[in-house]
């Protein structure tokens, strides 16, 4: 049975001479008009959407960036649980979204610089819906995750190819930027990543944890080369096999369908992974950039909870009132480390300012290992 | 009732006569634990958790030590009161040698994460004691805020100690906002304790620091032989013990008057962590080593008396004309006598945490002590040590804490702190 909930997500990438030429589209109420597209204008400071209150049904926007910084665009049903992105859209570009919206309150966001909880705006879609039985809600929770998995991995393919272009042209002040935001898109969902055990650590393996006889290869060995030695003169093959074993992990990863268990685990596992390689510094530990990993771990996680929300709220409601604490404290501790649209380094946080982080993983940490059960019972 | 795999142990083990049998389990042990015991005989046995006092203070110490100081995390006042509530009824729990929570360590489903740790499953309750203790800045944060609204509550005798000549304390090791001592004869299951206490309270405390010790270095009951110190001398022969009771109640329990009334029949802790500079003592000379303390080494007859319980006597006068127990030594500076009648009932462990990467011990004396007002006992006991204390060349005093810890819970319907909080 096709779920009520399920929504269909189409991207298509328009070029930028495209988009200028399609004049009416950047009319803020051109979508108004019925069954066309809702303009979406997403500057650095704003995000107008053409249109607030919309039937039930397929509803398709049209996201225009105008402002200088790479945008991303969100409608968030309760507890941000994603019905529909589009991530990664540049400067001067416009992208399509189409996503299916049973009646209910939703929120819209653009998020300029790719970070934080974006500019919201409230979305209205009028109409009958009926709620899902538990199982529906639970199989909705696989459907929906590989949709955030698909856009993740869209992204996670073009910033690898970008930043893998850049340490092959030798640019290493555009590597060393790219480094973190590709990892962001990886980070965010490892859990599919690590179902392929061979593949993980050829791409994420760290110096230690490579075994005798395998060479040290993938993003930390690049990052090494990139912070430490110095020298990307003889990385451009390993930046080519990054980008080889990137594209397999992600065909694999849009090929796998993840449990609802799995979901739940996974969201545990992502914190796990927080508290013990970010919180220590462990895991870039030559460009220290760990914390973009710890909050792409962070909203990774978040997504995987938020696929099962809606089965979580049949079930544990406390539970869930608990998680959205939670998650609300980790950002909170996790946003005084913001440095512009990244994060401080791991070497500038002091002692007290990591151990008020490791509080607020655990403290969430222990009610999102509590989700499985709920998941299973 | 189930009766949980920890439990099934302690019936067997312990053997609790009449009840073992009975099929009502759990609760026949609770109630039959309720009603104030003699102490517990075998070092395997249930101390009880419910009575008029909190348990782990005039119970025989035990040989084993994990304390432990949390930071409150959590703003909400509500967050608090429940887990403290949640921390009473796992308290009550694994002290009688069950599991921390009512589904236990391996009876779960595969797919949760079981509510108990599991390190102590066929462990016996080991003497398990679990004492609580609220500290100052529970009540007013450092910049003097009124965290949970119960600031007017706190007792006059919890104000902060104050700084003591040669003290070389570490913040971070020092104070905090909650403590437990759990106290037990298997290191395991006192470790067990305080794991699962700081797991239940996520969210809500974080762990600020802890410490592990062993070899208990004072005896709080007759019963008890006097244990020694990693200097290797008898600790704690003049104590406040069990069997004192007219002293206890002078000494030892905070009672109607004193102060807020939440802390009638409860007692004030100080915890201190004292580094001993174990290798230069090693080199010291056994006259000097007995002179510094005031004891004989061996029996831990104090100098020119014969017995280990003699009477302190002052006026006993050496070979050489001068006092045979030195004015500065220490069980003289340390006296009652000497002090204003102060006495302290001490409980604290010996520590070792590996070596300071100088190739010398980490180790000496975590220091603990039980009294009616810490200000009228330890301080002007602590101040005389201070200054004058010859063994001051070989020990440092490394952290510092106090904790108002208060009466005992007195059956399941309440909980630690409801007094505080209500």
């Amino acid at each position: 049975m096709r779920s009520r909930y399920l929504a269909t997500v189409a991207v298509a990438l328009l070029a930028g001479g495209l988009a200028a030429c399609s004049g009416s589209d950047d009319q803020a109420d051109a979508g108004a008009a019925k069954g066309g597209p809702i303009t979406v204008n997403a500057s650095d400071t704003g995000c107008e959407v053409g249109l607030t209150d919309v039937d039930a049904g397929t509803v398709q926007f049209k996201v225009t960036n105008k402002g200088g910084k790479v945008t991303e665009f969100y409608v968030y049903a309760a507890g941000d649980r994603v019905m529909g992105e589009v991530e990664n859209i540049a400067p001067g570009l416009s992208r399509d979204l189409h996503v299916e919206l049973p009646a209910g309150t939703y929120e819209t966001a653009c998020k300029p610089g790719m970070i934080g909880k974006g500019i919201r705006g409230p979305l209205k879609v009028n109409g009958s819906a009926a709620p899902l039985t538990e199982d529906a809600a639970l199989k909705d929770a696989t459907t929906s995750y590989s949709r955030y998995v698909k856009s993740q991995t869209d992204a996670l393919l073009q910033k690898t190819q970008e930043f893998v272009d850049a340490v092959k042209a030798g640019d290493v002040a555009k590597a060393k930027g790219l480094y973190p935001v590709a990892r962001t898109y990886w980070e965010r969902i490892e859990p599919v990543a690590e179902i392929f055990g061979d593949l993980d650590p050829k791409i994420d393996g760290r110096e230690e944890v490579i075994e005798e006889g395998m060479p040290f290869t993938g993003f930390h060995a690049i990052e090494r080369d990139l912070w430490q030695k110095n020298d990307i003169s003889n990385s451009g093959p390993m930046a080519d096999e990054l980008m080889v074993n990137i594209k397999e992990i992600v065909a694999k990863a849009n090929a796998e369908q993840l449990s609802p268990l799995q979901l739940a685990n996974g969201a545990k596992e992502l914190l796990d992974e927080v508290a013990t390689g970010k919180i220590t510094g462990e895991e870039d530990r030559y460009s220290h950039t760990d914390l973009w990993d710890f909050n792409a771990n962070v909203e990774g996680s978040k997504a995987a909870i938020s696929a099962l929300r809606p089965a979580l709220e049949q079930r544990n409601a406390d539970l869930v009132k608990q998680l959205d604490t939670e998650f609300a404290n980790v950002d909170t501790a996790l946003s005084k480390h913001r440095a512009g649209d990244g994060w401080k380094l791991h070497t500038e946080l002091a002692q007290p300012e990591l151990k008020e982080l490791s509080d607020a993983i655990n403290a969430l940490a222990e009610p999102i290992s509590k989700v499985a059960a709920v998941v299973a019972g | 009732m189930n009766i949980t795999r920890r439990q099934a142990m302690t019936i067997a083990s312990v053997g609790v006569a009449g009840i073992a049998g009975a099929a009502a389990g759990a609760s026949a042990v609770l109630a039959a634990d309720s009603e104030p015991a003699a102490p517990v005989s075998a070092a395997s046995g249930a101390v009880p958790f419910y009575g008029h006092n909190q348990a782990g203070i005039i119970t025989p110490a035990q040989d084993r030590l994990h304390f432990v100081a949390f930071d409150v995390i959590t703003k909400d006042r509500d967050r608090l009161v429940t887990m403290l509530q949640d921390w009473t009824a796992a308290a009550a729990r694994m002290t009688q040698g069950q599991d921390a929570g009512a589904i236990g360590a391996v009876d779960g489903i595969p797919e949760a994460p079981p509510d108990d740790t599991g390190e102590a499953l066929d462990l016996p309750p080991a003497g398990l004691t679990l004492t609580i203790g609220f500290g100052p800045t529970l009540f007013r944060d450092a910049t003097g805020a009124d965290r949970f609204g119960i600031a007017a509550k706190r007792p006059p005798a919890l104000a902060d100690l104050p700084k003591f000549p040669g003290d070389a304390l570490q913040p971070e090791i020092s104070g905090g906002d909650l403590c437990v001592q759990a106290c037990a004869n298997d290191p395991q299951v006192a470790v067990h304790a305080i794991r699962n206490l700081a797991r239940i309270g996520m969210g809500v405390v974080s762990v600020r620091w802890s410490q592990l010790g062993f070899g208990r270095t004072s005896s709080t009951s007759r019963d008890q032989a006097t244990p020694r110190n990693l200097f290797g001398f008898k600790d704690g022969t003049a104590n406040l013990k069990a069997e004192d009771t007219a002293l206890l109640d002078e000494h030892l329990w905070a009672r109607a008057g004193d102060g807020p009334s939440w802390m009638d029949g409860g007692s004030y802790l100080v915890a201190r962590k004292i580094r001993m500079v174990i290798e230069t003592w090693d080199r010291t000379s056994l006259g000097e080593q007995e002179e510094i303390v005031g004891r004989t080494k061996g029996s831990g007859a104090p100098l020119g008396q014969q017995k280990e319980f003699d009477e302190l006597d002052f006026t006993i006068k050496g070979a050489d004309g001068e006092p045979a127990i030195a004015d500065v030594a220490h069980v003289k500076l340390a006296h009652h006598s000497q002090n204003g009648g102060a006495r302290m009932l001490r409980r604290g462990y010996n520590f070792v945490d590996g070596s300071d990467g100088l190739g010398r011990l980490n180790a000496g004396l975590f220091f603990i002590s039980f009294q009616r007002d810490a200000h009228k006992q330890f301080v002007p006991i602590q101040l005389q040590l201070a200054r004058h204390d010859v063994m001051n060349e070989y020990i440092r005093h490394v952290s510092s804490a106090l904790f108002a810890c208060p009466p005992g819970v007195p059956d399941a319907g309440d909980y630690w702190g409801r007094a505080l909080f209500s």
